[in-house]
């Protein structure tokens, strides 16, 4: 193709660039002040580049916590957060996925009645529906659980709508060589349509992994034992504590560590998202 | 090795479409069945009835002398290749064909010495560990032909299984296909709109047309005996002329014993020479419309001069339209020349005024 710009690729180029600066900056400066003491940035003038106290920082913020106040060690908050990232994410593609599937290859009745109450749902996120499931959640003894942060989330609507959408791609014939090579429904789903959705299911994952890492109301709800708190939580109760000065180094540091495993989650499978989200050859 | 009998088959859609309108025919074990029709005509439906992909709705099939309409494809003992392959995209070909048998259990060193056989006759031994995807359309088509091969089964059914392919690899599968069946002995329902595929691939050919078998019968016989103008003009290419003829012209010129009533006249391209000599048969008078020049034969398009011609067409009628004169070799006259083409009378065939029933010869 032949392009002829008068400002050449200059233009374009800064205005990407001025994006990508305005994105990063924040990022940037939360890092710098993970490695700087609170006394620096408290008096406002953080310089921007790296301080000294990096590691020292982290090592508390992981593992130590703070003696003066009750503060828990992150390490602990991230695991929980990983549970439970991990719980709805593989919770929400193992219903969709089965849901999916029944609603595209099998006819019963009111199939279609089926398929608009799931895609209803979509108006119904946890903040909407909030007292009736935190009632019937404290009911069932799931307070301070791990099944209490992941079980009320775990349906998806979003989900089952592209599992739908990608099976209603599958040809047909596909099915129906599968069932004269003698394979039943179960069959099908396990040595077929689970081994074509593999792209599908990590773009998903992807997506669920930072969803359910984000979680922030639904958590702050129903956990109220330290223990279980999870890592988005911990960054507000590190910046609201009484009768002291907030760790600025430490909520700084707190808020990297957020963000690495989500960052983390989208590098690594970065190529079988985008291959899971615009491939169409089957 | 099983016949397959279908009894008055009938397929009524729960919308209450008649798609197959009751139909009869046997294939012997061992034989190559043809159904071959234009599209629409519920051929590739009474395929998948025979398979058991889709429900009979009326009458029987019986697949080696056992009623089969209420078992499952599977439990048929039948094998199907598709149009699209249906080739399971993350399987490699070992385990495409592999895969029917392991579901049934099969030892895994008697699955080896089947799908290596299979790979061995189709040439596809090199590219067992390789994915659908990496072959090109002619091997996905041999590969799905393994995958019915390893099975063993009773009969084979081929669903328009070359339409895919461009047109050189089409006749080189058409080839195989036939070998292979010929070899393997195993009855075989295969089902087409190409009537090239339909006349030399059958021992049986049924001519399908909207749900109803319209003739049934050896190819060569079909060809030469078409019961209908239906199958006149569908089996054979260029198709045969049809020219529709009052009861007066046919006694004058032709009748002899045939019956006397208004009809259609039949004659093939191939029957018909450009000839000036008079003949016991039918002469046309064309003015050449077109000219169309295959290299070993030559086709020439013309239209009939009102008045001039041996059997006038009936003024203020839907006019008869071209008429195809096919000759051999490259040698013929120029786009508006006036001919005559000849064709005698053993070669013309007559049927009755609504094309539904051949009155002669």
């Amino acid at each position: 193709m032949v392009e002829h710009r008068r400002f050449g690729n200059w233009l374009p180029h800064l205005i990407l660039l001025t994006g990508v600066a305005i994105v990063a900056f924040p990022v940037y400066l939360a890092v710098i002040a993970s490695t700087h003491d609170n006394a620096v940035i408290a008096n406002g003038q953080m310089p921007l580049y790296p301080g000294t106290h990096g590691l020292e920082t982290y090592w508390n913020t992981i593992v130590a916590g703070t003696g003066k106040t009750t503060r828990q060690p992150v390490g602990g908050m991230m695991l929980n957060s990983l549970i439970m990232a991990l719980g709805i994410a593989a919770g929400k593609i193992a219903i969709s996925i089965i849901s999916a599937y029944a609603i595209v290859f099998f006819a019963f009745p009111f199939r279609m009645t089926a398929f608009w109450t799931i895609f209803i749902t979509l108006m119904l996120p946890v903040e909407v529906r909030i007292f009736p499931t935190y009632k019937i959640t404290s009911d069932l003894h799931m307070l301070d659980s791990y099944a209490g942060l992941i079980l009320p989330l775990i349906a998806s609507a979003t989900a089952t709508l592209l599992f739908r959408q990608f099976f209603m791609t599958v040809p047909k014939e596909l099915v129906e060589a599968s069932k004269i090579d003698g394979a039943g429904p179960i069959r099908f789903f396990f040595d077929t349509l689970l081994p074509l959705s593999v792209t599908n299911i990590a773009a998903l994952f992807v997506i669920l992994f930072i969803y359910g890492w984000n979680q922030y109301l639904w958590p702050l709800l129903i956990t109220t034992r330290d223990d279980m708190q999870t890592i988005v939580i911990g960054i507000k109760k590190i910046i609201d504590v009484h009768d002291a000065l907030t760790e600025w180094q430490v909520a700084m540091a707190t808020a990297v560590l957020a963000m690495l495993p989500p960052v983390a989650v989208v590098v690594l499978m970065q190529r079988l998202f985008v291959k899971g989200l615009i491939e169409t050859e089957k | 090795m099983a016949s397959v009998t279908l009894r008055n088959v009938q397929k009524t859609y729960p919308g209450g479409f008649l798609a197959i309108k009751g139909i009869d025919f046997a294939v012997g074990d061992g034989q190559f069945c043809v159904l071959v029709g234009p599209s629409g005509c519920g051929k590739s439906t009474l395929l998948r009835m025979v398979a058991g992909l889709e429900t009979i709705t009326g009458g029987e099939i019986d697949i080696g002398g056992r009623i089969v309409n209420q078992i499952e494809p599977a439990e048929r003992d039948i094998a199907m290749v598709f149009q699209n392959y249906a080739l399971y995209p993350h399987m490699s070909v070992y385990n495409n064909m592999a895969y029917g048998l392991r579901n049934r259990r099969m030892a895994e060193p008697e699955i080896k010495t089947r799908v290596e056989e299979a790979a061995r006759i189709l040439e596809l031994g090199a590219m067992l560990t390789r994915k659908p995807g990496q072959l090109s359309g002619g091997q996905r088509q041999r590969v799905a032909m393994g995958r019915a091969i390893v099975r063993q089964p009773k009969v084979f059914l081929f669903d328009e299984p070359l339409s895919n392919l461009d047109a050189k690899l089409r006749i080189a599968m058409r080839v195989e296909i036939r070998k292979l069946q010929r070899r393997l002995k195993t009855t075989s329902i295969y089902v087409t709109h190409d009537q090239l595929e339909a006349m030399t691939l059958a021992d049986i050919l049924v001519v399908m047309n909207g749900g109803q078998v319209e003739q049934i019968g050896n190819p060569l016989d079909i060809y030469q005996k078409p019961a209908t103008t239906f199958v006149a003009s569908f089996i054979g290419a260029p198709p045969m002329n049809l020219l529709p003829i009052k009861p007066d012209e046919l006694t004058s010129q032709l009748a002899g014993n045939l019956p006397v009533e208004a009809g259609i006249l039949g004659v093939r391209p191939e029957d018909l020479v450009v000839s000036s000599e008079a003949t016991s048969g039918i002469a046309f008078d064309l003015t050449v419309e077109a000219i169309e020049r295959v290299g070993a034969e030559t086709y020439i398009y013309g239209t009939r001069q009102r008045g001039a011609q041996s059997i006038a067409a009936n003024p203020g009628e839907t006019p008869p339209g071209e008429v195809i004169v096919r000759i051999p070799g490259a040698v013929a006259p120029d786009i508006g020349e006036k001919i005559r083409a000849v064709a005698s009378r053993e070669k013309l065939h007559l049927f009755s005024a609504d094309g539904r029933q051949r009155i002669g010869p």
